[in-house]
């Protein structure tokens, strides 16, 4: 990116509310039902039917608002959408508009270059529509309405990221966010969680905004990244040429790494809002949102946050081991179980969490839940490195046998006789031994060689098939010479 | 607020309705009386009134999040002009 342009970008995020029912019907959202099994009378607009709003889809977005800090409109409104298409029976979407549930609230995210705060526009509740299978059916179009009517809360962000790693940044800890607070499963392949990019340039320095074009329907991280940069390439060749970015809508094809114009939409951006007369106001007292807050879980800042105070860890290895729900409580249990007083043990059981149980889980293709090894048995094994009865380096292979379901670490260090040696007598043995057999080596430490004595360690670790103690090893070895 | 006879084509033609020329100019005049109606209710002084979104006073009625409803759509197909697999055929929509 050259540094005479600079980009701006906003998104506007869809994340499907975990409800068991839809928005405004009784039918399943279950994904991956036989087409239009789950398409009720309301789904698909027969006559003379009427919606009725679901009280999980509002108690999902009064939670999202809570979490971002923005504030929960006491009276909201829904509204009409109107466009024509097949997959939408009704002819409308039902939306919010002029006065949606959630409004304001920042997401906070951490780039290379440090923290920034985003700023939220709103977010507001609307129902999905259905799916067109465009295969071959007699060179007709199928129609799918199981996803008509599925909830959705449409995130959006103020125009605040300046690159697309801000804006993968952005969209990662809004991810993150809606599953930990239990009201999206996140899950993109199933387009459970989505994007629309709204990307423009404008010269360095400017503070009028350029002209912006629509990304639709990203439903990747990393087609979110490349969409964007191929869109900032695109814009700034345009305007660098004398040309002009239209307003218009357009879609990345990832298979080419291009954004294309969406040229059948011309005329659909005249969606003709008004109040739906089928919903009166959604009014949500201060009493629900008081219930609300005081079911919500401890949010990833605040965790984080604690964690770094409570057990005194570094940023970095907070936010991994804060990462999830499921990896907190891991990180917790596994502190938990160590014994009192060891005071590195907290910062042992992150580097454990982030090196050895992340590259099993990871070669496995396992998550955190999932794991072999527990919390309380990764808890055992650090606290039998933090009193030193084995080395870190026979820790490893603890763990590897702990992994393969040979037991808890005691019985494993027990059953191989890794117990560390520390008894001065066998460790002078030991030198002893070593000295004599290498005459060579000595004499080059007495000349001055300082890699003989690493050396000499590294025999004496060999003969003791490791179990020696490293530290105590060093000292004696260094006073018999 | 004066409504221009390329305005009522243009509504005509979002809401995918074809009117003819003589329709159009009928359908203006129509809109017309409608858009004088509102111009007077403009004129009442709202200042400090709430806006007001739905005719009833009333607030939303709420349903709990469980599923209520069996599936129908062999039922519900039986009107369709063209059904195959269990989906809804249409004229083919080229994105």
């Amino acid at each position: 990116m050259n540094a005479r342009w600079e980009v701006v970008i906003g998104l506007e995020t869809h994340a499907q509310l975990s409800t068991a029912a839809k928005i405004f019907s009784g039918a399943s959202t279950a994904f991956g039902a036989a087409p239009n099994t789950q398409a009720a009378a309301v789904d698909i607009a027969l006559p003379g039917v009427l919606p009725v709003l679901n009280r999980g889809a509002v108690e999902r977005a009064i939670r999202f608002g809570l979490a971002v800090g923005g504030t929960i409109a006491p009276s909201s409104v829904f509204a009409r959408k109107n466009y024509f298409y097949p997959d939408l029976p009704k002819g409308y979407q039902i939306s919010q508009y002029e006065i949606p549930v959630v409004q304001g609230g920042t997401v906070t995210i951490t780039t290379p270059a440090g923290e920034k705060t985003v700023r939220l526009t709103r977010a507001h509740l609307e129902e999905d529509a259905g799916k067109s299978l465009h295969e071959d059916f007699h060179g007709m179009t199928g129609i799918d309405l199981n996803r008509a009517g599925t909830p959705l809360l449409e995130i959006v962000s103020e125009p605040d990221l300046r690159s697309a790693e801000e804006a993968v940044a952005y969209a990662r800890t809004l991810h993150a966010l809606v599953r930990w607070i239990g009201i999206c499963d996140g899950n993109m392949q199933e387009g459970s969680f989505r994007c629309d990019a709204n990307v423009s340039v404008r010269p360095a320095g400017s503070t009028t905004l350029g002209t912006r074009a629509e990304i639709k329907n990203l439903n990747s991280f990393r087609f979110l990244e490349r969409a964007i940069q191929f869109e900032v390439r695109r814009q700034v060749e345009l305007i660098e040429d004398g040309g002009k970015v239209v307003q218009e809508t357009r879609l990345y094809d990832p298979d080419r790494d291009e954004t294309r114009s969406m040229r059948s939409k011309e005329d659909a951006q005249d969606y003709r809002y008004f109040p739906d007369p089928d919903l009166p106001p959604l009014v949500i007292d201060a009493a629900w949102i008081a219930r609300v807050k005081a079911s919500m879980p401890e949010l990833p800042a605040a965790k984080k946050a604690r964690f770094e105070s409570q057990y005194a860890l570094a940023s970095a290895d907070a936010a991994h081991v804060s990462a999830s729900p499921e990896l907190a409580a891991y990180y917790e249990s596994a502190v938990a179980a160590l014994p009192a007083g060891i005071a590195n043990g907290p910062k042992l059981v992150a580097n454990w969490m982030q090196g050895e149980l992340a590259a099993s889980l990871h070669r496995a293709d396992l998550d955190i839940a999932q794991s072999p090894v527990g919390a309380a048995a990764l808890g055992g094994l650090i606290a039998r490195i933090a009193d030193q009865t084995i080395s870190g380096k026979l820790a490893k292979d603890v763990f590897d046998a702990m992994w393969a379901g040979e037991g808890d670490a005691d019985a494993i260090i027990a059953a191989r006789g890794l117990r560390q040696i520390s008894d001065t007598g066998a460790i002078d043995a030991l030198i002893d031994g070593v000295l004599a057999a290498n005459p060579a080596i000595v004499a080059e430490f007495h000349a001055g060689k300082e890699k003989a004595f690493n050396a000499l360690v590294g025999k004496v670790m060999a003969a003791s098939k490791g179990k020696a103690n490293p530290a105590q090893v060093n000292a004696a070895l260094r006073s018999k010479l | 607020m004066a409504l221009t006879l390329d305005d009522v084509r243009r509504i005509a033609h979002l809401a995918r309705i074809d009117i003819d020329a003589d329709e159009a100019a009928a359908v203006h005049a129509k809109l017309g009386t409608i858009f004088a109606m509102i111009d007077e209710l403009n004129a009442v002084d709202t200042e400090g009134v709430a806006p007001m979104s739905h005719a009833q006073d009333m607030a939303m009625p709420l349903r709990d999040d469980a599923v209520t409803e069996s599936d129908h759509h062999a039922l519900y197909q039986a009107q369709a002009p063209a059904v195959e697999d269990g989906l809804y055929l249409v004229p083919r929509v080229i994105e």
